[in-house]
Parts: C-alpha cells; sequence; structure tokens
C-alpha cells in the first residue's frame, strides 16, 4: 500500500471530455490492493470509458458486494453514488436502487467469490429479472483477502501459490449468464484495456444487463506459470471471438468495415458497436453459437474473450412490469394520491 | 526504436533538466534534498565544488537551470533553484575545515591567470589543491571582475563577495593587482607553464549620434559606470536620467541611478519588452521600483543646450515581419519622442578586446576578434595558451565563464604533465536504488502541490536610500523548506527492468501524468504518437524497454515525470526501482 497519495498534477494536453471533464477528474481515492492487482486496470479500464463516454459521474451508481473486488469502487468515480453491501447481496441491493431510480446508470462490481460463490442465488436471480445495469465480476479464481483459497471460478487442474490443485470443475459465469438469459454477456482480461474498454462502454450503453467477466490476476496468490488465472496464462491463452469497436452516439463513425465479417449493432442509447468477428462460424446474437464456441475454447484450455452474445431486442425488467417512467424521488403527491377516479378505474378493472 | 542505453551518464543526466542546462552541471536536487533537511553546509559544500561561488551565484546568476525546471512544465512556476542556494550560503557554517588542502610543497608549476574573474578564480580553486603555483593579474586594485564591478552591492553585498573570493585567494594566490598586462609576449617570455586568459568582455560600447561630442561628459558607457560606482568614484547623477538598452546591465544602471540621486530616471528600449534580453526578475525588480520602461524608441540624437545635454530625441518604430520571418523596426512616422536628460547611461552591449596579445604569436583570433579555441579543452592555438569566460566567446554570464574554468583548469593539468588535453577522464557518474522497504524511499517522494514562492524584499524606503542595501532579504528557514518541497528529485530515476515485467499495467494505472505505455514497437516518431497522452515535447527523450513477453515495448515519456515512485511503488516484481544518478563532470582533480 503507498503512502503518499497521488499527485494532484496531471498531463497538461489532458484531452478534456464534452463535460469539460479530464479523465483524472473519474478518479477515486488511491488503491489499497497490492501493486500489480488486475482490479486496479479494471478501475483505470472505468474510468477511460466513462470519461470517453463523457458522462456526468453523478448520473452513476456503484454497488458492490464484499471482497477484494468490491473495494475497488473506492478507487473510480468518487463523485458517483455508491452503495457497498452484504457480501453477495450486491444483486439485491441494485435491483431495489434500479426500480427505485431507474435513470441512473448502475455499475456493479463483484468478485468471485462474491457471485460465484456466497451470491450465486443472487446472481442467478438478477440475471433472470433482467435488471439494466452493467455487471462486472473481477474474476482472479481466488478468495485473495482471505490468503489465496480456490474459488469456485478456478478451473480444474489451476494451481495456487501453495501448490494447492483444483479438483472440481468451475462455475463457468458467461456461460451460466447466457443461460439464464441475460442480454449482453462479455469476457475479457484486465491487462488488455484495448478490449475491456470498449467492451465497458457497450455494456454501460446496452439497455438490460450486462454482464463483463474480467480475469483480473491475483497477483499475490493466484498468479503461478500453472494458474489459469494468472497474468501468463491470460496473454498467452486468450483467443478473441470478436474484436468490438465502440462509437459513442455524438461521434461520426471514420473506420471502414468488412460487411462478411463485421457486424454493427447500434445501442438503445444510439452508440454503435462493431464486431469484427475473428472465430469461423461465430454468431454473437445466437446463444447456441456463443455458448457452442465458449466450451470449444475450454476444452482446448484456452479463455474465449470479447463480446460473446448480445441481443439489444430484449426488454428490461421496467418495460416487462411497466413501472412507472419516473424516479421515486421525483414522484410528487398527485403521482402517489392520484384521486378518488382513478381509484374507480382500477376496481373496474377487478370487476 | 533501440533501447535504451541507460549506461550512457547522458540518458539519466538530461532527465535531470536543471543540472543538464547547468554549464557547471551543479548537481541541484541533490543539494535542495540537503537544504530541506537542514544541512545547508553539506549543501554548500556541493555547490563550491561545482561553481565555486554559491552565496554570489545564489544572488546573481542568470539562472538556466529554472526555465529547463520540469515544474514548469507541470504547473506555471519552476522551483526558485537560484534563492535555494543562497539559502545554502546564507545558513551555512563554518567551512573552513572542509576547504581543500593545499600542499606546502608544490609540483614545480607556475601558472598565470589573466584576469581575477569568475573563470581564472575557478581555475586556481582547481589548481592549488593540485600544488600548481598561481600567479593572478587583474587591472582592478581587487579581484572578483565583473561580479565586482558590473553586479552593484545592493544585489551584492560586498560581504559575501568578499568571502567568497578569499576562500580562493587564501589558497595562497599570487596577486599582481593594479595594472594591466600590457605584453603577452612579456608574460609569455616569464617562467611560466601555462597562461590562462579570463580578462573578460571589458569594452561597453557607447552611441555615437549627433550631439555626441558636446554630451561626451554626461555619455557614459554602463560597464564602466558601474565599475566606477562599485570603486565609489562615482557616488552621484543628474535628477533625470536615460539608460538605453534593454539588458542586465541596464537594469543595474537604472536601478544604480536611482540610488546616486537620480529622480527621473528611464530606460529606453529599441526593441519590444518582450525581446529584452534582461532576465524577466530584473526587469521586475526594476518596475517595482517605479522605473518606466520606454519600448519601440530608437535614438537618434543628443539634444545640446548651451553646449550642455539637456535631452535625447527618439524615433518611434514599430514591429514587423519581413518574407524571412526577420524581425524589423519600423517607424511610425509619428512625431519624435524627446526626453529631458541629465545623464545618459550606455547598456547596448561589451565587446572582447585584447589589443595587449600580439598577433604574431602563433596566437590566432577569428573575423570577431575572438580567439580560435578548441571547444573542449579552451586551449588556443598557441599550446600553452588557454582562454575561458567572456574572453574565450563572448559576452555570458558568471556560471558560464566558471565551468569553462573547471574545464580548462582540467585541460592545463594535462597538458603540464605532457598528456593530450583531448584525452578527458571520464565523467563521474553513480546509479543507487532508493529503496529502504516497501513502499519507502530514502527521498520524499510526497512532493508539495504548493505554487512557488516570493523571496521577501526589504522595504523600498530603506534600499533605494543606501546603495550598498540589499535588496533581497533571501528566504528564511521556514520559507526555504516550504519552496525544497517543490523539487521534483528529478535526479532519483525510474529504472525499467524488462526481464522482471509481467505486463499487470499497475504502473501504467497508477502515474499520475500518463507517462508510460506498453505498446509494439515503432519508429520514434509514430511511437510518439500511439503513447497514452501527448509526447509532443521533442527535447524529452522516450525510454524504451527491449521487448517484453507479448512482444510489446514499455516506452516511457520522460517529458512530465513527477519522479514520485508510484510506478515503482505499485510495480509487484520491483521492475521498477527508483535509483538515484548523481553525477559531477571531470574535473583537475580526477585526472
Amino acid at each position: 500500500m503507498s503512502y503518499i497519495s497521488k499527485p494532484r498534477f496531471h498531463h497538461p494536453q489532458l484531452e478534456k471530455n464534452a463535460l469539460g471533464y479530464v479523465r483524472r477528474d473519474y478518479e477515486g481515492t488511491l488503491t489499497t490492493l497490492c501493486g500489480g492487482c488486475g482490479h486496479d486496470s479494471i478501475s483505470a479500464a472505468i474510468i477511460h470509458a466513462v470519461h470517453a463516454m463523457s458522462l456526468a459521474p453523478h448520473r452513476i451508481a456503484k454497488v458492490s458486494g464484499i471482497g477484494c473486488s468490491s473495494k475497488i469502487p473506492s478507487y473510480f468515480l468518487s463523485k458517483s453514488h455508491g452503495f457497498n453491501s452484504v457480501h453477495g447481496r450486491m444483486p439485491s441491493v441494485a435491483t431495489g436502487a434500479n426500480l427505485a431510480n431507474r435513470e441512473l446508470l448502475y455499475l456493479g462490481i463483484s468478485g468471485d467469490g462474491d457471485t460465484a460463490s456466497i451470491g450465486l442465488g443472487q446472481f442467478c436471480h438478477i440475471v433472470r429479472r433482467r435488471i439494466n445495469m452493467l455487471y462486472i465480476v473481477a474474476n482472479n479464481g481466488a478468495y485473495g483477502l482471505t490468503k489465496g483459497q480456490l474459488s469456485a471460478t478456478a478451473d480444474l487442474g489451476s494451481r495456487t501459490k501453495f501448490g494447492e490443485e483444483s479438483q472440481f470443475d468451475n462455475i463457468d459465469l458467461v456461460s451460466l449468464a447466457i443461460d439464464l438469459g441475460a442480454s449482453f454477456v462479455a469476457r475479457s482480461f484486465s491487462g488488455d484495456k484495448d478490449q475491456l474498454v470498449p467492451l465497458i462502454q457497450a455494456g454501460l450503453s446496452h439497455r438490460g444487463f450486462a454482464m463483463i467477466d474480467v480475469v483480473s490476476p491475483c497477483v499475490t496468490f493466484n498468479n503461478t506459470p500453472h494458474s489459469t488465472h494468472g497474468y501468463k496464462n491470460a496473454w498467452e491463452n486468450s483467443v478473441m471471438l470478436s474484436e468490438i469497436d465502440f462509437v459513442p452516439m455524438r461521434e461520426e463513425i471514420t473506420a471502414s468495415y468488412d460487411a462478411g465479417k463485421d457486424h454493427e449493432i447500434t445501442l438503445h442509447d444510439g452508440s454503435v458497436i462493431h464486431l469484427h468477428k475473428t472465430s469461423e462460424g461465430y454468431d454473437p446474437s445466437k446463444r447456441e453459437s456463443a455458448l457452442r464456441h465458449l466450451n470449444a475454447c475450454k476444452s482446448e484450455g484456452r479463455i474465449a474473450t470479447g463480446l460473446l452474445y448480445i441481443n439489444q431486442l430484449q426488454s428490461d425488467f421496467h418495460e416487462l412490469s411497466d413501472s412507472v417512467d419516473k424516479p421515486f424521488n421525483s414522484l410528487n403527491e398527485h403521482d402517489l394520491c392520484p384521486g378518488a377516479e382513478v381509484l374507480e378505474d382500477i376496481n373496474e378493472t377487478f370487476m | 526504436m533501440q533501447p535504451t542505453d541507460i549506461s550512457n551518464p547522458d540518458y539519466f543526466h538530461k532527465v535531470v533538466d536543471c543540472q543538464w542546462a547547468c554549464p557547471a552541471h551543479t548537481p541541484v536536487p541533490e543539494y535542495i534534498r540537503l537544504i530541506a533537511a537542514r544541512r545547508y553546509t553539506d549543501a554548500y559544500m556541493i555547490n563550491w565544488e561545482s561553481n565555486v561561488f554559491p552565496g554570489i551565484l545564489g544572488r546573481t546568476c542568470d539562472r538556466p537551470c529554472e526555465p529547463a525546471c520540469r515544474r514548469g512544465r507541470v504547473e506555471e512556476q519552476p522551483v526558485a533553484i537560484c534563492r535555494l542556494k543562497r539559502v545554502a550560503a546564507d545558513y551555512k557554517s563554518d567551512i573552513a575545515a572542509r576547504l581543500p588542502k593545499v600542499p606546502k610543497r608544490k609540483n614545480g608549476r607556475r601558472i598565470a591567470l589573466v584576469g581575477a574573474g569568475p573563470a581564472s578564480l575557478t581555475v586556481a580553486r582547481d589548481l592549488l589543491p593540485l600544488g600548481y603555483e598561481i600567479v593572478v593579474f587583474d587591472r582592478d586594485g581587487a579581484a572578483g571582475g565583473a561580479m565586482r564591478t558590473q553586479i552593484p552591492r545592493f544585489r551584492l553585498p560586498a560581504k559575501v563577495l568578499e568571502e567568497e573570493l578569499h576562500y580562493i585567494l587564501d589558497m595562497g594566490v599570487e596577486c599582481r593587482f593594479g595594472s594591466a598586462v600590457s605584453s603577452m609576449r612579456a608574460l609569455l617570455a616569464e617562467d611560466f607553464d601555462a597562461v590562462f586568459v579570463g580578462t573578460g568582455a571589458p569594452l561597453g560600447k557607447t552611441l555615437q549620434l549627433p550631439g555626441h561630442e558636446a554630451a561626451a561628459t554626461n555619455v557614459h558607457t554602463g560597464i564602466e559606470w558601474l565599475a566606477s560606482v562599485a570603486f565609489e568614484h562615482i557616488d552621484s547623477i543628474g535628477e533625470k536620467v536615460i539608460v538605453l538598452g534593454g539588458g542586465n546591465t541596464a537594469m543595474d544602471c537604472c536601478r544604480s541611478s536611482k540610488r546616486l540621486g537620480g529622480k527621473d530616471v528611464k530606460v529606453v528600449v529599441r526593441s519590444g519588452f518582450d525581446e529584452m534580453k534582461a532576465s524577466p526578475w530584473e526587469i521586475e525588480d526594476a518596475i517595482n521600483e517605479d522605473i518606466p520602461i520606454v519600448n519601440f524608441c530608437v535614438p537618434k540624437r543628443y539634444l545640446i543646450e548651451n553646449g550642455k545635454l539637456t535631452g535625447m530625441e527618439f524615433e518611434k518604430v514599430r514591429r514587423e515581419y519581413d518574407s524571412d520571418g526577420r524581425r524589423l523596426l519600423v517607424p511610425t512616422g509619428e512625431e519624435p519622442l524627446i526626453l529631458p536628460c541629465d545623464d545618459v547611461l550606455c547598456a547596448i552591449g561589451q565587446e572582447n578586446s585584447f589589443p595587449w596579445i600580439e598577433r604574431d604569436l602563433g596566437i590566432e583570433f577569428d573575423r570577431w576578434q575572438l580567439p580560435v579555441l578548441d571547444k573542449t579543452s579552451f586551449q588556443s592555438t598557441h599550446e600553452k595558451v588557454f582562454f575561458g569566460g567572456d574572453a574565450a566567446l563572448g559576452p555570458d554570464n558568471i556560471i558560464t565563464a566558471v565551468a569553462h574554468g573547471h574545464a580548462a583548469a582540467l585541460s592545463i593539468h594535462l597538458f603540464c604533465q605532457g598528456r593530450n588535453v583531448n584525452d578527458r577522464p571520464a565523467d563521474l557518474s553513480t546509479l543507487s536504488s532508493e529503496k529502504m522497504g516497501i513502499h519507502q524511499w530514502s527521498y520524499d517522494n510526497d512532493i508539495s502541490h504548493d505554487q512557488r514562492y516570493a523571496v521577501p524584499h526589504a522595504a523600498k524606503e530603506q534600499t533605494l536610500n543606501d546603495i550598498n542595501v540589499e535588496v533581497e532579504l533571501g528566504f528564511d528557514e521556514a520559507l526555504a523548506h516550504a519552496e525544497t518541497l517543490r523539487c521534483l528529485n528529478c535526479d532519483v530515476q525510474t529504472v525499467f527492468a524488462a526481464p522482471s515485467c509481467i505486463e499487470c499495467d499497475a504502473c501504467v494505472d497508477i502515474c499520475p501524468t500518463d507517462c508510460i505505455t506498453f505498446t509494439a514497437n515503432g519508429e520514434e516518431a509514430e511511437l510518439r504518437e500511439r503513447l497514452l497522452a501527448p509526447a509532443g515535447n521533442l527535447e524529452q527523450d522516450l525510454y524504451v524497454s527491449n521487448p517484453l513477453g507479448t512482444g510489446r515495448i514499455m516506452a516511457k515519456n520522460e517529458d512530465l515525470c513527477l519522479h514520485c515512485g508510484l510506478c515503482a511503488e505499485r510495480c509487484p516484481t520491483a521492475a521498477w526501482d527508483m535509483q538515484k544518478f548523481l553525477f559531477n563532470p571531470a574535473k583537475a582533480v580526477n585526472a
């Protein structure tokens, strides 16, 4: 842990976004994680993404559970809303917050313990309920806060620093999310910001439940040559199913694309993503195709990354439940007590 | 790009912008840290070894280090390096015991130094401890050269000047002061093993305009007038004074006039305010003493009434640029400006002058009448004769003269041993880790965000009435300490070991100024375009590593690095380390 605070001086030509903020305006306090932790790179990727999208910090709510991963909302977006909840219960808090105020952007931060072990039930239900949020799992295959025991996402045969080998098959969060109906599922690696940043931007622009599983090495306990969640394996065995290029709503599309391999998707907020498929026969709009490719990579000991599955036409929770279109805190007395006539209309429906 | 060769001392030396910019290459951050630790005497000695006159330079240096200071690139103002040097001089204790010992038994070599200014005294300082006999000649009755004659006492008190001159003179210099050397031939005929010429640029210019003959008694040459003031031959001036020129001599002339009876003192400059050669802080000090500066006025004639100077006429001009981009001063066609005056001080430049060096001795001069020299050894075309300071390359400044002195002393030492003066010893540099423990360094990496502190001044009522009262009071210890914490410790280098790097991005993510990028290698121009943040300052290098595991390289833009060490603190494999780079140019003692 560093004892000094990060100097406030920044590069004088740092780019200002449409709101007049530079990237460093989106930072939080100095990290207290181990030096080299993948989670810090996730924080940095989030900062890059929200700055580039010119998002106002007060329009974002960060929610997290417990764990090394769940500490990181302190380290970015210090001017945003935040809720650090109980272990594995972030989905409940995110659901409640989203119901109360549908206008905020929800950014859930969780880890493999928080999501795949203690919070697995909660995770399944928030995916099912199609809550409009971006759910990022900082996945290192180990319980770092309790000295590095294998977690439920550790791959069969993966070994920790202490030589402990995983004897059980892992819970694969992306397959699970696709299976349970998530409409945006991606996987990336904390060391690869070229891929992670546009995925975060796309996930934040996507309406519905978006999930990014980020291989984020635990540099202290699970970064051995025999760990499938270490830097070495992630650099050497990642296989990109699709390259993603994110073009925010305000910007003109300048790059040229290959119609045969490229797939252009317009998101609800007007942003456009271009997917360049690098795997033969792969179609990110088809669940079966995505799951088949995921399994094929896994059987070869490789990590499939990129935007794995997207369905931008699926309705989210608010649409399905026909909920009120304003945040609760802006409802006035008339909205809440619309009067006897409305009550009579409601009663009519029971007749 | 090829991987950076950090074993070449120039690479890290260049990162220490202040030291690189200093002609004498004083290790600035090293002495600033010592001041922060209140080790003033140690800080003073580092300066004394390097620039010989810390107390004098801490008040009068042209400060080439400050415009170079990295701090000026991340915020508005550089560290007040020059005035911190003065702090070391002001608060040091007795240094007598720390001065080099001069051997009683001499080495049998006698060296003549012509001129007792900063260049010659530096040669004396370097050669006396090696056993040389040193004879110094000066036309003036006291040592110091331009430091004594051209810098007024309100900027450099006599006490400070004398103290630092005497550290050298008391080492056993034989002084022959009070009469100018009139013949190099005669000097060479004496039994000297080498002659060093450090006579400065002693010839001031006056402006020969219509009316000059009649006005002559009231038209003075700036540096000669300042010298007369310094030796107290002159103690008054007319009430209305015009100073011509925009350099530091002009600023010293106008401020001295103000103290010797000048009530209406004006500086008139041909060109624009922003083109003036004077240091900004000296212009500021003149303005603070209510001295108006009139720009874009070209002197045309002296106005004479009843055989006496009454004023000057100036033509008003404006600035234009011709097709080659050259700056021209074009008459505006307005009425001429008439300024009444009793005295005129011409501070329009100074020149070298070597009438005493016979041209048939084998000492060649170029078409500007400057000696033909080897730029490294300062040896002239006569193997026994060396030049330094303004006498060598034309008018410059004290710190440059000191640097020449060190180089010439080394050459003389090599020459006297029958060695090749161009076969010079390597400069001294060391690189050592500052790591003390996990996230602990032996330097203070928690830099201050404070703005530059101003040096307190004495009250104007006091300083304008006595030419010997020093204007600047200097930093007190508390202010000095606060100012030292602004130093970014650029000599504590970020050293990268590619084989240890696991490419986790921790350094990239923490760096406050986005210096570090991991990317594919390429040609420098193209690589600079691909870095995380703009790298347009081509004077600052990129530090490029060997290829890493993924085939990428680490490219660090040195331009804005704060040397905060956070990259090394966050690095899980200690691929980054903070290592102090100490550099000292080779001197005679190292040969």
